[in-house]
């Protein structure tokens, strides 16, 4: 299994103990064990390079070398600027002044939005909400039962004028499901969308005319906790074919580091909102960024 | 640049190209090793850096590895392929897929929905079954799968079906109550039927964690390929060069998009061509 960055970074500096400031082949070795850790927890490369530059910088001065175990205080250092990254404070939903509030769900194939589209809508109802989820996935097969299900577990209305599979317009659903909302008096509207490909322009553009036919206040960005060296491209794509307010990180249950979580705050300052944690619709969280970055240096 | 050298940057550049196609630091260092030494010990030029880089992870892939899906069932019974991964996948849509491929090749196919639990999974299958022709067995929401994965072999039986394929349902490696689960739907399919086919559906997106996901699944139920989704976006599938020469299992399908006929046989070639793409060294 993994050694933790601590352990590693000990084991470097075993020679070193008491003996001031760190040379700078004593900085190059923490920073091959940062590095690796980091790659290993699939934190994206370019988002590696800049955060080692940038520990480099600190553990040159004065921090480390006053430190009695500078191992302990690198540290420190690398966990401060993981947490920098990931957001200091968890950001709020917006909602809208005249409601209803519209929250968009947009991500790859899988990753989970329409089972976070239940929890979501479920956590909203807790909180004295009235929310309306909108079932404008009509492609993917069954994605709109799949919606009806965990919204009658959720028990909350679903709005689902078409079947799917290839029928109907989810263009058009969206914005009626909007207007649904507001004759009913429901005061957030969640959209379920189909998954799509980054590098799918067909897709993005729909995904883009779905937000331009409801203006959400909200598009979430729901990403799987597990992706790879992918995340920054994937994250990039979704920013600028659609947008996104936030971050969702799914799967969070496993046992995948997640350095997605970092890759995509870095690279686009969007911030990580909420963590869901398994298959039952109460498995949904704020997100923590002290918890993940511990997660993802294994501490 | 000169000719017979490579500056640290190509090199960097090199490594760089492999990190972010998801090969890992491990596999990833022992390939640039393989290709300095080549290089110094043939004196090749920088021209043929990408050959030998492609050659040596050619080689890592390993052409020769059995891709076959072997569906030849014993004599009084179909083939039986059990489908596993963890959520989201892509386990019925390549279930789906497969079985289209095998109507096309003359079988008749049964699919067993037993995944029971996500909402609609069923439902899912089910479509899938209209659309390439092919029953779907099926049993009530929150029913035991493995009885689900019973029935539809026995219905195969019955029918005297070619193969039958069970879809089941999406679970993380580390929940040891649903890998639990998973065996017993394997070892209640064969108190009737021997599983020919285990395979693993493996998102390419998937980053490290997709080795251990094969380690685990492996141990539980005795993987026996690789189906390789998503393999249509930008990721490129890395993992599976240590999956498979770690665990020595073959990736034998590609998913290529969410249609049908979105299923490939897994080309080393071509895997390793997208993955090198326009690599540093041209
Ligand atoms: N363990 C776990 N499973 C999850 C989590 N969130 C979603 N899932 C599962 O992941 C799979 C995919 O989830 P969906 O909600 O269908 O994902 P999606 O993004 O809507 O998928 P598409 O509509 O096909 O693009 C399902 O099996 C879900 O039950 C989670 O936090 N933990
Ligand atoms: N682009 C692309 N999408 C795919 C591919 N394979 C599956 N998908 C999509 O990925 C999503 C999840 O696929 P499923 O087949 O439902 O995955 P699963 O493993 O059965 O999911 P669970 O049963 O919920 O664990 C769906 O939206 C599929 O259409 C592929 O090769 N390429
Ligand atoms: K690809
Ligand atoms: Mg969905
Ligand atoms: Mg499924």
């Amino acid at each position: 299994m993994f050694t933790t960055l601590s352990d590693r970074l000990s084991e470097t500096f075993k020679a070193l103990r008491g003996k001031g400031r760190l040379s700078e082949a004593d900085i190059d070795a923490t920073a091959r064990e940062i590095r690796l850790a980091l790659l290993e927890a699939d934190v994206a490369l370019p988002v590696v390079k800049d955060f080692i530059a940038a520990v480099k910088e600190r553990a040159r001065g004065e921090e480390v070398s006053q430190a009695l175990n500078p191992a302990q205080q690198v540290v420190k250092i690398v966990n401060e600027e993981l947490v920098g990254i990931l957001g200091g404070e968890t950001r709020r939903l917006t909602f809208a002044k005249t409601p209803p509030t519209v929250i968009m769900l947009a991500g790859l194939q899988g990753s989970g939005k329409t089972t976070l589209a239940a929890k979501l809508a479920l956590w909203l109802k807790d909180q004295g909400k009235s929310p309306l989820l909108v079932a404008a996935d009509l492609q993917r097969p069954n994605a709109v039962n799949q919606l009806q299900v965990n919204g009658e577990r959720a028990g909350v209305t679903v709005f689902a004028p078409q079947p799917g599979n290839g029928v109907g317009d989810p263009v058009a659903v969206s914005r009626e499901g909007v207007a649904e909302a507001r004759r009913t008096l429901h005061d957030v509207v969640i959209i379920d969308t189909a998954g799509r490909l980054g590098i799918d322009e067909e897709l993005m553009r729909q995904a883009a005319d779905i937000r331009d036919a409801v203006t959400p206040d909200e598009i979430l960005f729901v990403v799987d906790a597990m992706i790879g060296q992918d995340a920054v491209n994937t994250a990039q794509a979704f920013l600028d074919g659609v947008g996104y307010d936030g971050v969702v990180l799914t799967k969070l249950d496993g046992d995948a580091r997640g350095g997605a979580a970092l890759s995509i705050a870095k690279m686009t300052g969007k911030p990580v909102m909420f963590a869901s944690a398994g298959e039952k619709l109460t498995d949904f969280d704020l997100f923590h960024p002290d918890r993940m970055a511990s997660r993802i240096l294994d501490m | 640049l000169s000719r017979d050298r490579l500056d640290e940057d190509t090199w960097e550049d090199i490594e760089d190209t492999l990190i972010t196609a998801d090969v890992g630091v491990g596999p990833t260092q022992e390939l640039v090793e393989k290709l300095r030494t080549r290089l110094r010990v043939e004196g090749s030029s920088a021209a043929d850096a990408r050959t030998v880089l492609r050659e040596e992870l050619l080689a890592l892939v390993d052409p020769s590895m059995d891709r076959e899906l072997h569906l030849d069932g014993p004599e009084d019974g179909p083939a039986v392929v059990l489908v596993v991964g963890v959520n989201g996948a892509g386990k019925t849509t390549s279930v789906g897929k497969i079985a289209r491929v095998l109507v096309a090749d003359g079988k008749s196919v049964v699919m067993g929905a037993a995944d029971t639990f996500r909402a609609a999974a069923t439902e899912q299958l089910t479509t899938w079954g209209e659309r390439v022709g092919v029953e779907v067995v099926s049993g009530p929401e929150g029913s035991d799968p493995a009885s689900v994965a019973f029935e539809s072999v026995r219905a195969g039986v019955e029918r005297g079906a070619d193969v039958v394929l069970v879809d089941t349902a999406g679970r993380l490696q580390n929940k040891a109550g649903l890998m639990d689960e998973l065996g017993k739907v394997k070892r209640v399919i064969e108190k009737q039927m021997p599983v020919r086919e285990v395979l693993l559906v493996l998102d390419a997106t998937t980053g490290q964690n997709g080795m251990v996901q094969a380690r685990v699944f492996r141990e539980v139920v005795d993987v026996t390929g690789i189906v390789l989704t998503k393999l249509d976006g930008s990721a490129k599938g890395g993992i599976v060069v240590a999956v498979q020469r770690e665990l020595g299992v073959p990736v034998k399908l590609v998913g290529l998009g969410e249609g049908a006929d979105d299923l490939a046989p897994f080309d080393p070639e071509a895997f390793v061509d997208a993955l090198l793409g326009e690599s540093p060294v041209d």
